[in-house]
């Protein structure tokens, strides 16, 4: 790494590429199910023309550019746009309700652009130690690390838990539907063959969370979020002053979302689920997780940013991608005849570093970009009229969930799965333990049978299980994070019964 | 707001799909849907890639590489013949998937309902260790299984899959015994042989191209050495008759007509033959084969004999 590849990634083409790519790719990952897998894999064949390094910034700043881009339709619809924005939909729409979307959206972009810097800073300076993580990871860590994903759950469904835990094992039911993925038997699919193919995460997410969203709307005369009256000044200036005072939170979400991201078999979506988890976990008193909480956003989007950077690690050093979209470049980088891999860093090494200050370009670029697209997001979501947004965002769901697949079937799925959401939120089943037994439940299973036969081979069942140092590290973190919240809770209420008896006046 | 969004990514896409309309009177006359069922970033999407420059340099039409997974790829062929057959969709397709998935359980098509017009490529099995595996050569690797029966863990990808089936044949030539472990893809598989999560894995040659030095592998499947790695052995020298790997091809609706099949099968040949394609190919690690329409009913045949006959004797097909 050297100036010449800071001055290679400068050209003006280069700064070009970023820029669009910035730009086409949070537009695209705004719209639910136009991932950033899809956004890569489109204008794959248009990079086959460029140099190798200007072909990878390119894709890189359309990946981080839909990465963020999920953002706002989760701030603003209740819809993650991408898997990796499930998180934000917890404090985002809350926020946005109450009016605070602008802040929301504004938060967001501070925070992606954080931990999309992390992310690229460890790809510059710590890649080739760093992919070691990827390695360390067999299939029992992958196990756990799953089921500490899973035990947000109960951290997410406060004061039911009951119903939190039949949504996630309902989610893990339907995640069981259509060829299981490593012993390829055929489940749950009652012989029709449409249903081989199982149930799309992403279809699920906007059926799940869009659709109820869209009754809600045609059902109540109100306004789909409240507006403040009267122009107020531009929230960019209060937004950063949040961000600098949940700076902590910043930087360990971003970590936390850089190391997932090096995992191949994790991503975005989990990643900021357990950034979530973390800052929900050590969240001051007076926060309110859930309810519109700044910091619920800010880790979220860190985090899975972060992953950007985290991802390209393993694939530019270990030649594994680290993400579906780093697959996607992967192939890219191949019919170019770049060799990633291990020998990528000493032969290839001016083409990696070109592409790594590229993506702090366009990380960096995302700023400006993310906030003016992010304003004009949410001044036309607030001020369409509702006869006008439940149609489009009807007919962007269904060509959404389409475009996925190209499958008709998907589509059905995914309304018949929202209708289903919209019924169970009657009775306070909530949408995201469904979605997170949906997409943790293969990745557990798929652990869970590799472990056991591994561990059957070497005869050391036990000692696959819980005899490896970081499954029992994720398996202590999971036990905390489970009964951390019942200590705050009694704490809470000694704190309280003692201001009670001493007749304390409370500050704050 | 969300229509202009629209319009902005449809514009994007379609630049990517732009074809000229020229008004070329042989076929192709317009672009070529080429259906890869499976997710993009994959083998099988990756020597989509490698063709699509070509077809479009020969041919002056686009090859549009799109997506349809699910089901390891059945979601995708059993649809295919309910597409238009006009010569204008083709769909990838792989062995010994085709003949697997029929063959186990009810999955909308029969190995016998898709049209296959050319087989391009395969990449044939491998066993992989690490650069630093106890594991030297492939006799290393057979005395440790018949030291310690069951003991030798092998990642590959899935289950009933090329991997496996070349870990079960091989089992059985060897008169050893070791224990499969399936995972999602190659790249999973990859990862854990490099991370030890198991002793070796049952790969293929790409996985030596792309690794390089970090990996040794103990032989591979093929007729003769992959020029790529004129210091592997192949099964054959080792005294074990094993050639083959996951094949791919293209398989058309099966209502399109002879003619078009025939100048399809001709025009994916012309590809194979040109020598920049040919390099390119072998130096990601794969190995070419040429079996175009006329062939392809003898080369199904034995292929499907073949993979019946291990999937029986090991059980998969109940």
């Amino acid at each position: 790494m050297g100036f010449e590849h800071l001055a290679n990634a400068l050209t003006l083409t280069n700064l070009a590429l970023a820029l669009f790519g910035v730009v086409a790719g949070t537009i695209i990952g705004s719209i639910p199910g136009l991932s950033a897998t899809m956004a890569v894999a489109v204008l794959v064949p248009i990079t086959f023309a460029m140099p190798p390094a200007s072909a990878l910034i390119l894709l890189g700043a359309i990946y981080t550019g839909a990465i963020y881009g999920g953002a706002y339709s989760a701030i603003l619809l209740n819809t993650p746009g991408t898997p990796s924005a499930i998180g934000t939909t917890f404090d985002g729409y809350p926020m946005a309700k109450r009016g605070d979307g602008d802040l929301a959206v504004a938060i967001a972009c501070y925070a992606s652009v954080f931990g999309g810097m992390i992310g690229a800073l460890a790809l510059l300076l710590l890649a080739p130690p760093l992919s070691s993580v990827a390695l360390a990871f067999g299939p029992v860590e992958y196990l756990w690390l799953s089921i500490f994903g899973l035990s947000l759950i109960a951290s997410l469904s406060t004061g039911n838990l009951l119903k939190g835990l039949a949504g996630g094992a309902f989610g893990l039911l339907l995640s069981c539907v259509g060829v299981a993925e490593i012993s390829a038997d055929i489940r749950l699919t009652f012989g029709s063959s449409t249903m081989i193919g199982g149930i799309e995460v992403v279809g699920a997410l906007i059926g799940l969370y869009c659709i109820p969203v869209l009754i809600d709307l045609v059902a109540t005369p109100e306004r789909h979020l409240k507006v403040e009256e009267g122009g107020r000044a531009v929230r960019f200036r209060e937004g950063a002053l949040l961000a600098w005072r949940s700076r902590f939170n910043l930087l360990r979400s971003s970590i936390i979302g850089t190391v997932i991201g090096i995992l191949p078999g994790a991503g975005g979506s989990v990643a900021g689920l357990v950034a979530y988890s973390e800052a929900k976990r050590t969240a001051k008193p007076g926060q309110k997780f859930g309810e519109g909480e700044p910091d619920g956003i800010m880790a979220t989007e860190a985090a899975n940013n972060a992953t950007v950077g985290g991802g390209f690690i393993p694939t530019l050093v270990l030649g594994i991608p680290g993400t579906p979209p780093d697959a996607v470049i992967l192939g890219a980088l191949l019919v170019q005849g770049v060799r990633t891999g291990p020998t990528l860093f000493d032969s290839g090494g001016s083409i990696v570093y070109t592409f790594i200050f590229g993506l702090f370009i366009a990380t960096i670029l995302m700023l400006p970009t993310g906030l003016l697209i992010g304003r004009y997001a949410y001044k036309t979501i607030v001020t369409i009229p509702k006869t006008i947004l439940v149609p489009s965002v009807g007919f962007m769901t269904i060509i959404g969930t389409f475009a996925i697949r190209n499958s008709i079937s998907d589509v059905i799925i995914m309304i018949v799965l929202g209708t289903v959401g919209w019924v169970l939120s009657r009775f306070g089943f909530a949408a995201s333990p469904i979605v997170l037994g949906l997409i943790l439940g293969p990745i557990a299973e798929q652990g869970f049978v590799q472990a056991w036969i591994i561990g059957e081979a070497t005869g050391n069942l036990t000692g696959m299980f819980f005899g490896r140092p970081i499954s029992l590290a994720i398996i202590a973190f999971t036990v905390l994070s489970l009964v951390y919240p019942v200590i705050q809770g009694r704490r809470a209420k000694k704190l309280l019964e003692m201001q009670a008896g001493s007749n304390a006046k409370t500050d704050d | 707001m969300l229509k202009l969004k629209f319009v902005k990514t449809l514009v994007v896409a379609s630049a990517v799909s732009l074809v000229a309309a020229t008004g070329a009177l042989a076929f192709p006359e317009k672009s070529i849907e080429y259906i890869i069922p499976f997710g993009p970033g994959g083998e099988s999407d990756i020597s989509a890639r490698f063709q699509q420059p070509f077809f479009k340099d020969k041919f002056g039409q686009d090859l549009v590489v799109s997506y349809k997974p699910g089901g390891g790829g059945a979601v995708g062929w059993a649809q295919l013949n309910s597409m238009a057959g006009d010569g204008y969709t083709i769909m990838g397709i792989n062995l010994p998937h085709i003949v697997i998935q029929p063959a186990q359980k009810d999955v909308g098509y029969t190995t016998e309902d898709i049209k296959a017009f050319y087989m391009f490529h395969y990449t044939p099995d491998a066993i992989v260790v690490t650069a630093d595996s106890p594991y030297q050569t492939l006799e290393d690797l057979i005395a440790d299984a018949k030291a310690n029966p069951g003991s030798v863990t092998m990642s590959g990808s899935g289950k009933a899959t090329a991997n496996h089936l070349a870990q079960i044949r091989f089992d059985k030539m060897a008169g050893i015994k070791t224990t499969y472990v399936p995972f999602k893809g190659t790249g999973a598989s990859v990862t854990a042989m490099l991370g030890k999560q198991v002793k070796a894995q049952w790969g293929y040659t790409t996985v030596g191209a792309a690794q390089g030095d970090a990996v040794r592998m103990l032989a591979v499947a093929m007729e003769e050495r992959h020029p790529l790695f004129p210091d592997v052995p192949t099964f054959k020298e080792l005294g074990f008759d094993m050639v083959g790997g996951a094949y791919r091809g293209m398989a058309v609706p099966k209502d399109t007509p002879d003619e078009t099949v025939k100048a399809l099968s001709d025009m994916f040949g012309e590809i194979n033959a040109d020598e920049a394609f040919r390099k390119q190919m072998l130096d990601g690690g794969f190995a070419l084969l040429d079996v175009g329409v006329d062939g392809m009913g003898d080369f199904m045949k034995a292929r499907k004999d073949e993979y019946i006959e291990a999937a029986t004797e090991a059980g998969l097909l109940n």
